[in-house]
């Protein structure tokens, strides 16, 4: 048992990057102390002063120990404020909370990394640490879905990461404009074209529900085993910690058991609505 | 259960005089606003003497008894929930010197807990407050509050002399007899002869407060007689609840056409959540003040009934009614056995009698899944 650690420490806003329209990536410092030790995955509970608390998943490299990286976008009030803090700007931090990609147990694996939309953000501090020890892994795919060309995350990059020969990177949008050349279309469609290695298969998966439900089917159907199929769930969070009940998936609290959480064990919940 | 004793009503004014010296704000029974409420309770003539409860669903009409017993109701609408969890609560306040400041402190609100002596819990309120401390307490993260609050609290149970119209403890193995969990507990012997309390301790500091009282033992004849009420209680209950099974066919039958039917009935009003003694979900809220320089902190009791309860950028996951309905009842009686071991119910009646559309959790209960199993005996018949 611990005390509960409802009060957030102060960090300050060391830089921040505009992503796109609406989304910005923050680098956090502590005012004190040092950084938390944080797996691909998790998430933090971000608070502006008097406007409340957002759970933000980490976006930055486990190996950068000096700052806490998160891309927020301007949904509501909260993540609004969040997303327009400046250089210098003092917020609150709670976490690390949840669970991690399977980065360990996917060593030896073919690994693929599945994103829709914002959901690159928590995908890719999987995807920093697995390029970082490229030889422990084998083949890596990473599929990427947006809405259309001028919302994809991470640009530039993506263009670094497509540079690399030991990668493969298949982009695709909803609605395409007059320069793209790429694919269009949703995600779970080129799941069948990869020529997975099912039986040595492992994939992550982030982003809207729907996506990872298709996406689940699609690689399942593929031959890829329900129990190395992983997707990071979300539901409204309060607390983080258990006790406040928002989070509920069924019998699953998302906070303790998830965002991260095995195909196997929700396959059934995200058949039914409402859940 | 510990050794028995006999204490007059001198002796209960005697408990209640030992609890106020020792600090303890004494909460129990009264009778206000046409209903038994907890609230501050310092000598007899506080109980509400001679009044007992009707409850039915959707029903709670107070009674005159031909006795005068000080416990001869059921339940009021409040859980006792409402002083280890209180309903709104200060967490912490921030602070920053202009609104323009980049920074700001954040300094802790609590205070030291309150000392309560709880008069007059019932054997079902013993244990929803064991569940919750399974919740608050005993989790991987504990609640500090209710943790520091339920540390301090006395209790003194007081086994039920009859059973609500809309009771069902003995189905879910709660009542009506306390069997753990209580410093104190009482019985009311009251017939033509006498007005007494059948008292045995059931902790250390239990025993020492009794130990000061002025009590005599408790003979055969004492003993037979609350057994006998207490079977009489038990044989008496208002609802029913087949637990045999019940977790698999919830799990089961999650798109029974049932919940839609309980959805043109239930209005979403939240106050079976607000009831209920096991109910533990909260939400955080954040004020400032108008200066913007002061910024507050609060956990207030929230309601899986609400739209913003499940509310994820834009939209509410559960929508209907009837997916809010679904979810708190199959987490009350199925999802919370795989959370936390048991049932989230302890059959105290208390969302049937308070739901303003008489919403029988017995009945709802009994009826999802049984188009299916109608079904399969049929199958079987066949």
């Amino acid at each position: 048992m611990k005390a509960a650690p409802l009060r957030p420490a102060p960090y300050r806003v060391r830089r921040i990057k505009r992503e796109l329209h609406g989304v910005t990536t923050l680098e956090l410092v502590p005012a004190q102390g040092a950084v938390p030790a944080f797996e691909p995955g998790q998430f933090n509970m971000l608070y502006a002063f008097g406007v409340g608390e957002a759970a933000i998943s980490i976006s930055g490299d486990p190996a950068q120990a000096d700052c806490l990286t998160h891309t927020v976008r301007e949904m509501g009030a909260i993540s609004t404020a969040l997303a327009q803090a400046h250089p210098g700007t003092m917020l609150g931090v709670r976490g690390p909370f949840g669970t991690a990609w399977p980065t360990r147990a996917a060593e030896g694996l073919d690994v693929v990394l599945i994103a829709g939309g914002l959901g690159l953000a928590p995908l890719r501090p999987a995807i920093l640490r697995l390029l970082a020890a490229r030889p422990l892994y084998g083949r890596l795919i990473l599929l990427y879905g947006a809405r259309s060309p001028n919302e994809l995350l991470y640009r530039h990059e993506l263009e670094h990461w497509r540079q690399r020969l030991d990668v493969d990177i298949h982009v695709t949008v909803d609605y395409a404009d007059a320069g793209w050349h790429g694919n269009v279309g949703v995600v779970p469609r080129l799941i069948p074209r990869l020529g997975l290695d099912a039986q040595n298969t492992l994939a992550m998966v982030c982003g809207p529900e729907v996506m990872m439900r298709f996406c689940g089917a699609a690689l399942h159907d593929a031959g890829v085993a329900m129990d190395r199929i992983h997707l990071s769930m979300e539901r409204n969070m309060k607390c983080a910690l258990g006790l406040c009940g928002h989070c509920q998936f069924g019998a699953d609290f998302i906070c303790k058991t998830g965002a991260v959480m095995r195909y196997d064990q929700v396959a059934q919940r995200l058949r039914l609505r409402e859940i | 259960m510990g050794e028995e004793y006999r204490l007059t009503l001198a002796g209960l004014q005697a408990l209640l005089d030992a609890l106020g010296a020792r600090g303890y704000h004494i909460l129990g029974p009264r009778l206000r606003d046409e209903a038994i409420i907890y609230d501050e309770v310092t000598k007899l003539a506080d109980l509400p003497a001679g009044w007992t409860d009707r409850q039915e669903a959707g029903q709670y009409r107070m009674e005159r008894r031909a006795d005068n017993a000080l416990f001869g109701y059921a339940l009021g609408p409040q859980a006792w929930r409402r002083f280890l969890q209180p309903p709104r609560h200060t967490l912490w306040r921030a602070r920053r010197a202009d609104p323009a400041a980049d920074d700001f402190d954040i300094l802790p609100a609590d205070t030291a807990p309150p000392k309560f002596a709880f008069l007059g819990v019932r054997a079902c309120e013993l244990h929803a407050i064991s569940i919750q401390d399974r919740i608050l307490r005993d989790n991987a993260y504990a609640d500090a509050s209710y943790t520091a609050r339920r540390a301090e609290a006395f209790f003194i149970a007081v086994n039920c002399g009859m059973a609500g119209g809309t009771c069902f403890c003995a189905s879910m193995g709660t009542g009506p007899t306390a069997q753990t969990g209580y410093d104190l507990a009482l019985t009311e012997l009251l017939d033509a002869t006498r007005h007494e309390f059948l008292i045995r301790a059931g902790s250390a500091r239990g025993a020492a407060l009794l130990a000061i009282l002025p009590h005599t033992p408790a003979n055969e004849a004492d003993r037979a007689q609350e057994a006998a009420i207490l079977a009489d209680t038990a044989q008496h209950m208002g609802r029913t609840l087949e637990t045999n099974g019940l977790k698999e066919r919830l799990q089961a039958n999650l798109e029974d056409p049932h919940w839609d039917e309980i959805a043109t009935r239930c209005l979403s009003c939240g106050n079976c959540t607000m009831v209920c003694p096991t109910c533990f979900c909260t939400t955080l809220e954040d004020h400032t003040n108008l200066a913007g320089t002061e910024a507050v902190r609060e956990q207030r009791w929230d309601s899986c009934f609400t739209l913003d309860f499940s509310y994820i950028h834009g939209d509410s996951v559960r929508a209907g009614i009837a997916a809010r309905y679904r979810h708190w009842l199959t987490h009350k009686l199925a999802n919370w056995v795989d959370q936390f071991g048991e049932m989230g119910c302890v059959g105290c009646g208390r969302c049937l009698t308070w739901c303003p559309a008489a919403i029988d959790i017995t009945a709802e209960a009994a009826a999802i899944g049984r188009a299916t199993h109608d079904q399969e005996d049929q199958h079987g018949n066949a």
